[in-house]
């Protein structure tokens, strides 16, 4: 027994500490709790890590059986293969990192303990995801996530805007839930089980559905679910309005480990996709869409974390283009490069926020590089990691990535180059933007405390020697073999110097020639304001779902359904119980010899009754 | 004159001092005469039990009002302390006075 | 001489329990009451419960009675009070009642197979030893249970004496 559920259980505990003492708390014991929890449960995954030995197959811990009905048998199994040990050590680590930086990022905030309690308890419901051995408990971490993000989208309780985007990241993963729903139905109807070992020992030996089948509908639905959770075209626009959460947040949730569930959810049921070759083309198209179109937009933006969040959008696209071509082991090679680079990515622009007390527009910041020279070092290394500059650990897996679209279908590795040279330009353009120049705004810009650069340090380095250190393609081959070994020089010379020429491009635009943007935008016009206006997908949206919906709710469901209908048979029930009441009061009269004499006219009735049933029965 | 009488005498004799409790019980209004019909009709009760008990030739009817008889003495106790805190606190023993259902 | 006893009694027993009805003090309720109980007792003996009449006349006529004395002593109770009330609801009330006991009569009688008329001694199971070995053996829990019922009505009374209500 390595004890497995130990792992979650340190996060909760904390949960419950913070959550039902810590109000009362000062800060420094809270943050002692909530990154003590997060530190042992890493501790503890790195203990079993060491007691499972090689793991060349799934260790299975069974705790006891949760729905049982008919031939639906559902445990609470817990289990750790390859691709849940790089998760759980990447979600527990980075996790550790960013709860140790929260502690400095929060210290003026309200609500401290409440903001930890809150992620103790996403660092629970992401470790039962990826440590759950079936579809439903999975579900249960993803549901629970999701219910975190939304508590800490929506952490600034008094911003609209933050309610807002709380209920719409709530709303739109909903409908990739109501996916994934469909598809754990379609298993259990299929399979019998949700189990994974078991549904996967089942699909395996399946022919390769070349045509619409079940296994495709199951992938697509899946997928579904993937698009909610991880932001993909069409269900990605909650991620961009989910900045609105401190950032800590955004580097923790919303761009290190829960967007990137569904990429493990994907891998996980590799062997139900990779039967489902339909299926696999579109995940790789929709991952192509994603990635081009969030850059385009990244490009435009002023909001330092609206940018890193397309950015996100974009990258989360080259996951799922990974996955679509078959290289999961690619994709989940991306899954963590990400996670170091984008988390620091997150981390140094809260610092850079922190630095200028809230200030996020980029148009009011510039020259920060003297004033900050730290946060600016340890971004440096995010931004050459991001743009995949060799040596890397962005340059590593992306370029994994591309080599897979490549064998795959060669206009996916096109795209994906110039998607990276974009991914390039952007990033260096709001580097420029912050660090180069005169400084356009009027506060006045402090370093971050140590407890902040720290963790940011660690992470500069993963970001730099990450990719070399954790050889995760190869680690992951007993699960995802690699089916070509192709590594053609010239494919990754031309992938890394779009990374070189997008540098080269945004430090012409906004350092050699700052006025040649506002030329471009003007010269551009119509397209500039469309991909600016994030290309209206938002409008759109709501005036096709949003709007109708809210008129029929009021028109129909409200005045007709529930004022109508509802309202009426509750007041109808309550109007016939007053009536029969006011009868019936005449003889509750508080009279206790009238109450005998009821009993005993009762019991006469009774007799009488019983009488006539023995005298018929005789 | 018959030497012995059948059961049946017995059962309704239990029947008759029933209804007489019934009778005190709703005519009466003073507290304590109330509680003693209901003590009357606890002991029509017992007749009965122990008349189907000599019947059945079984001695579990005796138990049956033995236990009968525990429980009205405990419900002595405490209906006496109650008339007795009723009557310390209002002045009276009218049932129908110290009732405060019926406002 | 069975039925002699069982006829003198019972006379005593409905007298009693008439008397307990219709007097308006509670005291000559009371002793109507020890009445009742006293020619109850014998009509037990006739059946054979030689233990449940002891138990009738201690228990009973002597201990749950002398409380109830003792309460209308202690409270000066006095006689009842008329009241008017309708008019209506004793002979109602008395008609129902007429009606109830003629049921139980019709069915005692019509109903309950016949049978050999009672003797006495032909019951001889109710001894104390006998009522003993049941409620020691079959009866135990119920038995001990009780104690606890006397127990809580114990601390009901004493509680309840001195509380305001």
């Amino acid at each position: 027994m390595q004890h497995l559920w130990l792992i979650p259980l340190f996060p909760f505990l904390g949960f419950l500490i913070n959550g039902l003492f810590g109000r009362k708390w000062p800060n420094s014991l809270v943050g002692a709790v909530a990154v003590g929890s997060v530190v042992a449960s890493f501790a503890w995954v790195v203990k079993v890590l060491l007691g499972v030995g090689e793991l060349e197959h799934a260790y299975v811990e069974r705790y006891f059986t949760w729905i049982q009905s008919g031939g639906v048998n559902i445990g609470v199994d817990l289990a750790v293969d390859r691709l849940t040990a790089v998760m759980l050590l990447v979600v527990t680590g980075i996790g550790s990192l960013i709860h140790i930086y929260a502690t400095g990022y929060m210290s003026h905030e309200g609500g401290f303990y409440r903001f930890f309690s809150y992620l103790n308890l996403f660092m629970f419901f992401m470790l039962t995801l990826v440590l759950g051995a079936n579809y439903l408990l999975l579900f249960v971490g993803w549901e629970g996530v999701g219910l975190c993000s939304y508590l800490l989208i929506g952490f600034y309780t008094l911003k609209k805007s933050a309610g807002d985007a709380a209920k719409k990241a709530f709303i739109v993963n909903r409908i990739g839930d109501f996916g994934f729903s469909l598809a754990m139905f379609l298993i259990m109807v299929n399979f019998g089980s949700l189990d994974f070992g078991t549904v996967m020992a089942k699909v395996a030996p399946l022919p390769v559905e070349q045509t619409m089948g079940i296994l495709t509908i199951i992938a697509l639905l899946l997928f579904v679910g993937a698009t909610g959770k991880s932001a993909q075209v069409p269900l990605y626009v909650w991620l961009p309005d989910a900045m609105e959460g401190p950032t800590p947040v955004s580097a923790l949730i919303h761009a290190a480990t829960m967007v990137t569930a569904g990429v493990y959810m994907t891998a996980r049921s590799a062997t139900i996709f990779t039967h489902a070759p339909m299926a696999m083309e579109v995940v790789a198209v929709v991952g192509v869409i994603t990635a081009v179109m969030a850059a385009t937009i990244g490009m435009t933006q002023f909001d330092l974390k609206k940018v890193f969040a397309y950015s996100t959008v974009s990258q989360l696209g080259y996951m799922f283009i990974a996955c679509g071509v078959g290289a999961f082991s690619a994709g989940i090679y991306h899954v963590v490069t990400h996670a170091f680079f984008k988390a620091l990515l997150f981390l140094g622009a809260g610092s850079v926020i922190h630095a200028l007390e809230g200030e996020q527009d980029m148009r009011h910041m510039g020259g920060l590089r003297k004033k900050i020279p730290i946060t600016f070092a340890v971004l440096c290394c995010a931004w050459v990691a991001i743009a995949g500059i060799p040596g890397t650990s962005g340059y590593f897996s992306k370029d994994a990535i591309l080599l897979a679209a490549h064998h795959h279908h060669p206009w996916m590795y096109w795209v994906g180059v110039i998607t990276a040279g974009m991914t390039a330009f952007y990033v260096s353009r709001s580097m420029f933007m912050t660090f180069w120049g005169e400084y356009r705004g009027h506060h006045h810009p402090h370093e971050s405390p140590a407890i902040m650069w720290v963790p940011l340090a660690i992470l500069a380095a993963l970001s730099l020697a990450g990719g070399k250190l954790f050889d995760v393609p190869h680690y992951l081959e007993p699960l995802f073999p690699m089916a070509h070994e192709e590594h053609d020089m010239t494919l990754v010379a031309i992938a890394s110097s779009a990374g070189f020429i997008g540098i080269g491009l945004a430090y012409f635009m906004y350092v050699l020639s700052p006025g040649i943007p506002k030329s471009i935008a003007a010269t551009l016009g119509p397209i500039y304001k469309l991909v600016y206006n994030k290309y209206f997908v938002d409008e759109v949206y709501d005036a096709t779902v949003v709007s109708p919906m809210v008129a029929g709710s009021r028109s129909v469901l409200w005045r007709v359904v529930d004022a109508g209908v509802i309202d009426g048979i509750v007041n109808g029930t309550g109007t016939v119980a007053r009536g029969i009441g006011s009868v019936l009061r005449t003889l509750q009269s508080g009279q206790i010899r009238s109450y005998a004499a009821w009993v005993t006219a009762g019991s006469v009735i009774v007799l009488v009754a019983l009488s006539f049933l023995a005298g018929g029965a005789q | 004159m018959p030497s012995a009488v059948p059961l049946s005498w017995y059962l309704i004799l239990s029947a008759i001092l029933f209804c007489l409790g019934i009778a005190g019980f709703i005519f009466r209004r003073n507290i304590i005469t109330v509680f003693m019909s209901i003590e009357l009709m606890l002991n029509a009760v017992n007749l009965s039990f122990i008349a189907f008990s000599y019947q059945l030739r079984q001695v579990d009817g005796h138990i049956f009002s033995f236990f009968v008889m525990v429980v009205a003495a405990a419900e002595a106790a405490v209906g006496l302390a109650i008339i007795l805190t009723v009557f310390k606190n209002r002045a009276t023993l009218a049932i129908d006075d110290v009732s405060s259902m019926n406002n | 001489m069975d039925a002699i006893l069982f006829l003198l009694f019972a006379t005593l027993a409905v007298g009693c329990g008439i008397n307990l009805v219709v007097q308006t003090h509670p005291i000559s309720s009371a002793l109507s009451l020890v009445g009742v109980m006293g020619s109850l007792a014998v009509l037990y003996l006739l059946l054979g419960a030689e233990f449940m009449a002891a138990a009738q006349m201690i228990v009973y006529a002597g201990a749950i009675m002398v409380l109830f004395v003792f309460v209308i002593m202690l409270l000066n109770a006095g006689a009842e009070t008329r009241k008017a009330r309708s008019k209506l609801a004793l002979p109602l009330g008395a008609a129902g009642l007429f009606a109830l006991l003629a049921i139980l009569i019709f069915s005692v009688q019509a109903l309950l197979p016949r049978t050999d008329p009672v003797r006495f001694g032909a019951f001889t199971g109710g001894t104390a030893k006998a009522i003993g070995q049941k409620l020691f053996t079959e009866y135990l829990l119920p038995f001990e249970v009780t104690s606890v019922l006397i127990l809580i009505a114990i601390l009901g009374a004493v509680v309840l004496a001195r509380k305001e209500i």
